[in-house]
């Protein structure tokens, strides 16, 4: 067989998808249409390590440039797909170009939120964390002893926060819900890492909104919904990302918080597909989109081994990490509907998280404890709940958890 | 730069140059060889770049950090002298001729 595939979206899940096609033995024609002008590369280093400057940029690469080519992979970049066409089988390219498929895979990823215009959210020295482009156009601006306002207390504006304070800029983080973190961890993790921020010097100010940023010709700083006044040089915003579905929703595919996809990752119409950021998927019951590097790589092997006939459903067990100053946070699981914590404390300063609905395992924080992450990974991928009391007590030696 | 030699569950050996600065890792992503997946991208949060150390070459690495054997302590059948996970394997000039195995599978 050799049905073309177009795989729109060049980040981690389009380079997923393709890679996993030709793993999987298909050797029809491939091709790969991404926006940006570079090969697909990695994301998390850019909150992280590129933007501390301890990682260089061919690194960031998810394969080598010569692997399109080696592998037979039609790669574009600097390429918009304008125009889903589903009954014709085509997209159109910006530029006029056109493409025929016989399967079509989406992997556009995600765009990040933007503060609206009027109150100042397209001021220059205001910048977003999404693509290289973005962090290099702020990286001019992470000098010693620069004011930076971080608008937003998710794990992007967290990630910004630390770098910017282990470069020795004055960083003041605001946070409009109660806490840091809320969408996503429960209190015990954002008061952890609410210390862990001020401990390193950055003021972090929790229940705190934003009125407007101030600047004519560049951002100045900040009234905020106190009427407090902060003085910035630059301002990052870390107010979350919203699924890159307009080309979907315009090709006329359903659309549920993402372009809304079954367990094998087709939408309703055959022979088109999605995977990653921009995916909404069954889940326990219900329908969840994940924002990760996990969900981008396996939800498209997945995809991928479907379009080729498998038939696989997919039914993660989600994984994430984030790197702030000397702390690493993993985490195993999703805690969407957890009723309760188990803290546990583990050696030299780690601790986990642990949340439970009634007795039933949901999802492990773990900070700087490896072992409390991979045994929680290890027990949610067996589908198993040690008591909480069990996990709470400094006496149960966890690895024996996994055992019989 | 150190000529290393990465050898699949299966058995196929793959001689590359892999240059100073980079990780044992990135070798292989580099040069497209299968059996290290290294889904984190080598920020030692996955433990798929996990690979068996030829027994020569087990004394002559830097060792562990807690973060690195945690993690491989729950990697698909570690073995405790000869599992490392490659993204924290600094490649220099005295690697040379390093020897590496890949696992069945990396979980």
């Amino acid at each position: 067989m050799a049905e073309h595939i177009v795989v729109i979206g060049g980040g981690q899940a389009g380079a997923a998808l393709v890679a996993r096609l030709r793993g999987q033995g298909h050797d029809g024609p491939v091709t790969l249409v991404g926006e940006e002008p570079v090969p697909p590369y990695q994301r998390p280093p850019l909150s992280k390590k590129y933007l501390l400057g301890e990682m260089a940029l061919e690194r960031l690469f998810l394969r080598p440039e010569s692997y399109y080519a080696e592998h037979d992979i039609r790669l574009l970049t600097g390429t918009r797909a304008e125009a889903v066409d589903t009954a014709a089988g085509t997209v159109a390219l910006a530029g006029g170009g056109r493409l025929d498929y016989d399967q079509l895979a989406l992997t556009t990823g995600s765009v990040p939120r933007r503060l609206p215009e009027a109150i100042g959210g397209a001021l220059p020295g205001v910048h977003v964390v999404r693509s290289l482009a973005d962090v290099d156009a702020m990286a001019p601006d992470f000098v010693a002893g620069a004011r930076v306002l971080v608008v937003g207390g998710g794990y992007i504006g967290l990630e910004a926060a630390a770098v910017a304070a282990q470069k020795g800029l004055d960083v003041t983080l605001v946070e409009a819900a109660p806490r840091i973190l809320a969408r996503v961890a429960a209190p015990e993790t954002s008061a952890w890492f609410a210390d862990l921020h001020r401990r390193h010097g950055v003021d972090v100010r929790e229940g705190t909104g934003l009125s407007h940023l101030t600047g004519e010709d560049r951002v100045t700083g900040a009234v905020l919904e106190d009427g407090t006044e902060i003085s910035a040089d630059f301002v990052i915003t870390g107010i979350g990302i919203a699924p890159a579905a307009a080309l979907a929703e315009a090709a006329g595919l359903a659309i549920d918080n993402g372009i809304a996809v079954d367990a094998q990752g087709r939408t309703l119409v055959p022979g088109v597909w999605a995977a990653g950021d921009c995916a909404s998927f069954p889940f326990r019951g219900g329908r969840v989109r994940l924002e990760s590097v996990q969900n981008a790589i396996d939800q498209s092997e997945y995809v991928a081994d479907n379009m080729l006939g498998a038939g696989r459903a997919y039914d993660p067990v989600p994984w994430f990490w984030s790197d702030q100053y000397d702390v690493k946070l993993q985490i195993a699981g999703l805690n969407q509907g957890y009723e309760r914590v188990v803290v546990r404390e583990g050696a030299g300063g780690a601790v986990s998280h642990w949340y439970y609905a009634g007795e039933t395992l949901l999802a492990v924080d773990a900070m700087n404890d490896p072992r409390a992450y991979m045994i929680g990974k290890r027990l949610l991928e067996a589908g198993r709940s040690p008591a909480p009391a069990t996990i709470e007590s400094p006496r149960t030696d966890l690895k024996a958890l996994l055992k019989g | 730069m150190a000529k290393i030699t990465y050898i699949e569950w299966g058995g196929t050996e793959h001689v590359v140059d892999v240059p100073n600065g980079l990780t044992v890792m990135e070798g292989a992503r580099d040069n497209g060889i299968p059996g290290i997946e290294a889904d984190c991208g080598g920020a030692c949060a996955c433990s798929t770049c996990h690979v068996y150390v030829d027994p020569a070459w087990v004394d002559k690495l830097p060792e562990k950090d807690p973060m690195e054997e945690d993690m491989l302590d729950f990697a698909y059948e570690p073995d405790p002298q000869r599992s490392r996970l490659t993204c924290q394997l600094k490649v220099t000039d005295a690697l040379e001729g390093l020897v590496v195995q890949m696992p069945e599978k990396q979980i």
